[in-house]
């Protein structure tokens, strides 16, 4: 099974690097892009068939190690 | 006394505290790798500066869960002075031995130099031997040193006097314009409730001797030094 993990800094929660990506944008013409937010994108291969136990599995690992849920939030998805 | 100095794979200041340790105040320095399980015969810890792991995931995110770590919490529960400078102060938080976590500085920018920051509270094993509202200059080297937490957390900070340095300007004003990475509320270093665990980003062992041209951060050694010293005398007289 193929976990994909999208961790992002919380709402609310300055993001200097999506301000500055932002910036970026907007000097480039792209005025309409607002609300830049930067993030991480990880993704598992897990030895594990079942959806339950893997998603089990996949939100130990986020809680645990791979987000900081005091000023992140993490998305998975899972596919076989 | 023996002062410990761990050193994880990454670490860069760790030899800097040794010599602080044992040149300047003239104790006992011990290095201690990562792989140590056990803190046995140390009087205090120090977790040094540098970028453990190559700072990978999050800045200490990974020598949290070196086995040192449930020594150094052990430790740390038992009483034990434990202090994180900079990555030090980043691992102490992904540890939850301090709360809160860090966030990249404000600037986006690697920020290296000195700094000025006010003593919030002397009272503790840390800054014993300094005055309440005493300005220091100590240099800043980081990239991630924005400190945040939420706000009912920092209210309990602000209420028990754990907030211990703010950054301020030199005369120990504490505005936004003296804040160089854009920490909640000039937070430069934090203790924990039981007032034994200190974190703060400025490297005092970069300025603890005359030599150097600036020994402000020589007092919160110092201070240590002396709060092991009049807690051995009172398990003696005990």
């Amino acid at each position: 099974m193929k976990a994909k993990i999208h961790i992002t800094l919380k709402s609310g929660i300055l993001d200097p690097q999506g301000k500055a990506i932002e910036h970026a944008l907007e000097t480039l013409g792209f005025k309409n892009a607002t609300n830049v937010r930067m993030g991480k994108y990880l993704e598992l291969e897990l030895r594990e068939t079942t959806k339950d136990r893997a998603e089990a599995e996949v939100k130990a690992m986020c809680e645990k190690l791979l987000a900081n849920t005091i000023i992140e939030e993490y998305r998975y998805e899972l596919a076989s | 006394m023996n002062f410990g100095v761990i050193v994880f794979p990454g670490s860069n200041c760790d030899h800097d505290c040794v010599h602080v340790i044992s040149s300047v105040l003239g104790q006992k320095a011990t290095p201690v790798w990562h792989k140590e399980t056990s803190l046995a015969g140390l009087d205090a810890v120090i977790l040094p500066g540098g970028f453990s792991y190559g700072d990978y995931l999050r800045t200490g995110a990974i020598a949290r869960f070196s086995p040192v770590m449930n020594a150094v919490k052990a430790f740390a529960s038992e009483g034990g002075m434990v202090l994180g400078i900079c990555n030090g102060f980043q691992i102490l938080l992904e540890a939850g031995l301090l709360p809160g976590a860090m966030l990249r500085n404000k600037s986006l920018s690697f920020m290296c130099k000195d700094v000025h920051i006010k003593v919030e509270n002397a009272a503790t094993p840390f800054t014993g031997l300094c005055e309440s509202g005493q300005v220091l200059k100590v240099p800043i080297a980081h990239a991630d040193g924005n400190y945040y937490t939420d706000p009912v957390t920092l209210a309990a900070l602000q209420a028990n006097a754990q907030i211990i340095f703010r950054y301020c300007t030199p005369d120990g004003k504490v505005t936004p314009d003296a804040n160089p990475n854009g920490s909640l509320d000039n937070i430069a270093g934090i203790r924990n409730a039981e007032g034994n665990v200190l974190g703060l980003m400025p490297h005092p062992e970069r300025c603890a001797e005359d030599v150097l041209g600036n020994d402000d951060g020589r007092a919160i050694f110092l201070s240590m030094l002396d709060a092991l010293k009049k807690a051995k005398l009172k398990t003696v007289v005990v």
